[in-house]
């Protein structure tokens, strides 16, 4: 009898497949046990997301409501609702991402389309991989760019100026808002050429050539087949944008010196120490307000994604 | 930059098919004026910065900005500093992401929806924002570490890591492999290591480029921690030298640039040759 226990304890079920060589878990282990030992790999990964990503968020909402000294409040948020620079700044931030993500919207699904349907093989090769770099490309040296390109003393204002037409002395200028959405664009085009170019594939050629076949002009095509087609994909892309352009701060910041009242320049500001007393905890809610704003547009983002995605297959 | 979808970043080996429409043959103006618009646009602002970092303070052509660089006060330690921050992020990220996913794609396939939804998540709470919570929240040892920021940029890349990868294992008979590297008697680690990293390589050297370009690129959360990386350096000093400052940074994107070019070409160069010899067989 003794024997034989031993032997049944010893005899395991092989692995049944690769899974049971990992997991490691007997067949008679209770299964919560066995799915712990099988998600166990895992759990590095979820542990330093909830530390580096989970912990920080978690401090912001929290403080978002509390007082300086700790007690529970919507007086932060309420103080930037009320209008004065917070509002402001929040209403300034939504108008710049709005600006630069309708526009390099559609000039990205433009440029997208002709680079797609181009004969040049290398060329199509050449802007995918520049789109990928430009796309995550910003900040200091885009700054610095756009200062010699059109800054005061710029190249392209030189030229301009030799014609009589210096944008400085039409109300232009760098560091307002015309300034920094003219600079974001060098980012947002790019990021919306590399979004847009899957879904552009979606567009069979055999559409076209059925319209075509029917009867149906260039316009038509477009009014009745690509467009509706594509919209979803537009749109979710734009969102993308949308985000982008709302939490874009090392642009501003190395262009403006942070002059201009954008939400991402306050924050900045407020983890500098500018802050008024009594409103110490301000900075937080301005996060949590970012947060919100950006949650909302990666959402619509993925719905319109999921939506498109059927054409895709 | 938020861009979530710049998976095919680079190792966009398999472009669109080109959906030429048949025989037509009208000339297409609005696709070269589209075009020849955003060259200008791209490339000017290349061209005028080069310009400009190219003159002296009276604007004439002079190497003089160029010369200059290597005996800026601060330069050689910010450069020291972001490499060290690259090299601690890539090499972190990598050790947390590369077996993570794998092991999802081959056990837990349920959890890939969640595994992408965690991953977007640095774009719902950017930079600006995390490094507020992150400031608060940590403890001084750490804070008083640059390697904090390294810690926080693994973070920051994991969208475009965790997108590369599971592109890349979407596309490679995983649990065939894994079966016959355990078959023939490869433990667990040898699998990993001589079976999958090799055929993940593309992936991985894709995903190395992006976090590379985004640790050297860092400009919010190194500024807002007080640690001078190179691009907090640059626009420290553009207020003692503009022309110098502007040369550094367009020195840094032309290096980023090479660094990039050449990883993805030598890697483009393996995979022609290791296909070659696929067909001799």
């Amino acid at each position: 009898m003794q024997r034989s226990d031993t032997l049944t304890t010893d005899v395991r079920p092989p692995p049944s497949d690769v899974s049971g060589a990992v997991g490691g878990g007997r067949w008679s282990a209770p299964s919560l046990a066995r799915s712990l030992r099988t998600g166990a790999p895992v759990l590095p990964f979820l542990l330093y997301v909830f530390l580096g990503l989970g912990i920080p968020t978690i401090v912001i909402v929290n403080l978002a409501f509390r007082t300086k000294s700790g007690h529970l409040t919507f007086q932060n948020i309420r103080t930037i609702a009320s209008g004065g620079q917070y509002l402001l700044g929040f209403e300034t931030s939504f108008k710049l991402a709005l600006v630069t993500s309708i526009v390099p919207g559609i000039v990205g699904t433009a440029l997208a389309y002709a680079i797609a349907t181009s004969k040049f093989e290398s060329l199509r090769r050449g802007v995918a991989s520049a789109s990928g770099v430009l796309a995550n490309f910003g900040g200091v040296n885009l700054a610095f760019m756009f200062v010699a390109t059109i800054g005061a003393v710029g190249l392209v204002t030189s030229w301009l100026a030799r014609i009589g037409l210096n944008p400085w002395d039409h109300g232009f200028s760098l560091y307002k808002l015309s300034g920094v959405a003219l600079v974001y664009m060098y980012f947002q085009v790019p990021l919306m050429v590399l979004v847009i170019t899957p879904a552009l594939g979606g567009l069979r050629p055999a559409w076209r050539e059925a319209a075509e076949n029917l009867g149906a002009s260039s316009w038509r095509y477009w009014r009745h087949v690509g467009l509706p087609v594509l919209m979803p994909s537009v749109l979710g892309s734009m969102f993308l944008l949308f985000g982008s352009g709302f939490s874009a701060y090392a642009t501003t910041e190395a262009l403006t010196g942070g002059t201009i009242a954008l939400t991402p320049i306050q924050i900045g500001a407020f983890l500098q120490g500018n802050v008024l007393s009594g409103q110490e905890n301000i900075g937080y809610a301005l996060g949590f307000g970012m947060i919100v704003i950006l949650l909302l547009s990666v959402l619509a983002y993925a719905l319109l994604q999921r939506r498109s995605s059927r054409w895709l297959q | 930059m938020a861009s979530v979808v710049a998976d095919n970043f680079l190792g966009s080996e398999t472009p669109m098919a080109p959906f030429s429409t048949g025989p037509r043959r009208r000339i297409r103006w609005g696709r070269g004026l589209i075009m020849l618009l955003a060259g200008a646009y791209f490339l000017i602002p290349i061209y005028a910065a080069l310009h400009f970092s190219l003159q002296d303070n009276n604007g004439n052509f002079s190497l003089a900005p160029i010369r200059a660089i290597p005996s800026q006060p601060g330069l050689g330690a910010a450069f020291w500093l972001s490499a060290r921050l690259a090299i601690v992020t890539t090499v972190l990220t990598m050790a947390l992401m590369v077996p993570t996913v794998i092991y999802v794609h081959l056990k837990l396939p349920r959890l890939k929806r969640a595994m992408e939804v965690i991953t977007i998540l640095p774009i719902v709470i950017p930079p600006i924002v995390l490094i507020l919570g992150v400031l608060h929240a940590s403890p001084l040892w750490l804070k008083s570490s640059p390697y904090m920021l390294s810690l926080v940029y693994v973070i920051l890349a994991m969208p475009f890591v965790y997108r590369s990868l599971d592109a890349g294992l979407n596309a490679l008979d995983l649990k065939t492999l894994v079966e016959a590297s355990r078959s023939l008697g490869a433990g667990w680690l040898s699998t990993l290591w001589r079976v999958l990293v090799p055929n993940l390589r593309s992936a991985i050297l894709s995903a190395t480029v992006l976090t590379v370009a985004l640790v050297l690129g860092e400009f919010t959360m190194a500024s807002l921690d007080l640690w001078e990386t190179m691009p907090v350096w640059i626009v420290n000093f553009s207020q003692t030298n503009a022309h110098v400052s502007t040369a550094v940074a367009m020195l840094s994107l032309i290096a980023t640039w090479l660094l990039l070019t050449l990883i993805v070409s030598l890697d483009r160069s393996q995979s022609r040759r290791s296909r070659r010899r696929s067909r001799l067989t």
